[in-house]
């Protein structure tokens, strides 16, 4: 066991370096995930029932009222599919389809969706019945390591489903007439989902594939 | 996380009541700015009050031909709505400039006038913030500031209010509705909203404890080429450097709003008499009592320029 004399120069050095970055420089709050994000812990928990629609069951689960849907999900109902990246809705991996939409599942508490119907990654298809937006993106490599996938996958479903309800978006040209099913729309409405493997054109592909209904 | 109650609202009027008999209390709507906030214990609400299930989300005509967006009216929901689309298109730019799908989907109209600053130094619990920490001092000033205020700021505190579709409400002319716990109800400007920080940087609007926001209404229709010009560092996803929100008549003559630079939604009335004599001659009267830091000069020309471009787009 070290002690506190067993302490080097080179230690107090580190420490000291590590506390002065600390106080210069913040941790950007802008796009990407803060390093101090605190564990959670606290007082006595509170704990709660919910019962949630989950993948066309339903689902009684008991849980801790700080759980957020994500938790939920993984932790609880053990659908460990959807991902948890930054867990401060900035990349998207936690995507899963709620009423129909596509919302980040770790910005929301799971006691706020009793009754609700979430599709997650494993309610789209199974490994031997795909959802055509996963046959594509199989069939167009549309990821590397596999991380944001099953976020990217259920973003995409929904988003397609956005441009058919007429949903402008960002690069939309004209607000008053419907959106196109164009490369730049999806692009801009996947901008939610971060790939840091950056499969972003193969990606787009996929999407393509199954709104012109080749896939 | 800190542990805490929660509570479903069963009515506008029970909801302010009830957080103003239990100290601690947030209302929840989206949860996408305060569970990020208590994910880092910047937010420590010990009860919640969640106002999903009020009916509160619908967009209706007003008497005199205006628009009242329910408080719970969603982001993408507010965007996508056909009059706002054909009669106030500057919010509708403004809010799918903003975010992401997923988030927007979430969103409510009153959560988004009450996010929070993205102030890198108020997220790092690290650091000294008087907006998190009242008293504390402000680490922005003399740190990493390029995305900080240009004007209205304080001694105090330098941060700016990240929210697009404030600057369209305020370029549009929008009033708050709400309630209070007493029951009353009561309509504020948006320009009498939002405060500059001054030296309580931690007091962000002039709500009191336990009102509730019910409402935004739109007056009538005010015509106009609408344009929102956002700056940012990424194409996509990222908050504004600056963003411009214009209406432009025909005679040219018109109204501005500029985000990114201030604690509030940024607009000079006095400036928009400037507006047929161009962005340089608007920039100079909207931004006469700017103070940039020695990171964030480049905001001012930045105004200008982005100006510039929205009145040639409008002309065009
Ligand atoms: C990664 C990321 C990127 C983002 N990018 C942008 C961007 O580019 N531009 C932009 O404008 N925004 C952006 N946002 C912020 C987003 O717009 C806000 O988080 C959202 O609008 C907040 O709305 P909400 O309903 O989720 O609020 P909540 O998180 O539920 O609440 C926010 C605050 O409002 C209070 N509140 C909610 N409803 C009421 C009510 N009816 N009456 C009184 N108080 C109420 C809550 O108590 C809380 O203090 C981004 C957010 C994230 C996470
Ligand atoms: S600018 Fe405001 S929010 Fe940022 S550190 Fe200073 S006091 Fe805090």
């Amino acid at each position: 066991m070290p002690s506190s004399s067993d302490f080097t120069r080179r230690d107090v050095l580190i420490v000291g370096a590590a506390s002065v970055v600390a106080t210069a420089a913040p941790n950007i709050a802008h796009g990407q995930v803060p390093a101090s994000a605190a564990p959670i812990i606290a007082g006595a928990p509170v704990m709660s029932k919910v019962s949630l629609n989950v993948n066309g069951g339903i689902r009684e689960v008991e849980l801790d009222m700080r759980a957020t849907l994500l938790d939920a999900l993984r932790e609880n109902l053990q659908l460990t599919g959807t991902k948890k990246g930054c867990d401060h809705g900035q990349c998207g991996a936690c995507t899963v389809i709620v009423n129909g939409r596509r919302i980040n599942s770790c910005l929301t508490l799971a006691v706020m969706h009793q009754g609700e119907t979430i599709t997650t990654i494993e309610g789209l298809g199974t490994p031997d019945n795909l959802h055509p937006m996963q046959a594509a993106f199989i069939k167009h490599d549309g990821y590397q390591c596999g991380y944001c996938t099953p976020g990217q996958i259920c973003s995409a479903v929904a988003m397609l489903e956005e441009i058919k309800a007429g949903i402008p978006s960002h690069v939309s040209t004209d607000l008053t007439s419907a959106p196109q099913d164009t490369n730049e729309e999806y692009r801009e409405r996947m901008s939610g989902n971060i790939c840091r493997c950056g499969a972003y054109s193969n990606i787009v592909e996929a999407i393509t594939e199954v709104a012109e209904g080749r896939a | 996380m800190k542990s805490f109650t929660y509570e479903k609202a069963t009515s506008a009027a029970d909801a302010a009541a009830a957080a103003a008999r239990k100290e601690g209390t947030k209302f929840i709507a989206g949860g996408t700015n305060l569970l990020d906030l208590m994910k880092l214990e910047i937010e420590t609400p010990t009860h919640l009050i969640d106002v999903n299930g009020l009916d509160l989300d619908k967009i209706e005509p007003t008497q005199d031909g205006g628009l009242r967006i329910g408080a719970l009216v969603r982001n993408t929901d507010l965007a996508a709505n056909e009059r706002v689309r054909r009669d106030y298109g500057l919010l509708s730019r403004a809010l799918l400039a903003g975010a992401s799908g997923q988030l927007r989907n979430r969103a409510t109209t009153a959560g988004n006038l009450l996010q929070r600053t993205r102030c890198p130094y108020f997220y790092d619990t690290n650091q000294r913030c008087n907006k998190r920490q009242p008293g504390s001092g402000c680490a922005a000033i003399g740190g990493i500031n390029r995305q900080l205020a240009v004007v209205g700021a304080s001694e105090a505190c330098i941060a700016t209010n990240p929210s697009d579709m404030a600057v369209a409400m305020r370029a549009l002319d929008a009033t708050v509705e709400t309630v209070r716990p007493d029951g009353a109800t009561r309509t504020i400007p948006i320009a009498e909203f939002h405060r500059l920080p001054g030296d309580t940087p931690h007091i962000e609007t002039t709500l009191t404890a336990g009102e509730l926001i019910t409402a935004v209404t739109l007056p009538k229709p005010v015509g106009g080429k609408q344009i929102y010009r956002k700056v940012r560092d990424r194409a996509s996803y990222a908050f504004a450097l600056i963003s411009v929100g214009a209406i432009v008549q025909p005679d040219g003559s018109g109204r501005v709003a500029v985000g990114g630079v201030a604690h509030k939604p940024w607009r000079v009335e006095a400036a928009e008499a400037e507006m047929p004599r161009g962005a340089q001659a608007v920039t100079e009267r909207l931004l006469a009592d700017a103070k940039p830091t020695e990171e964030n000069g480049f905001k001012i020309p930045l105004v200008e320029r982005t100006l510039g471009a929205v009145l040639t787009e409008a002309r065009g």
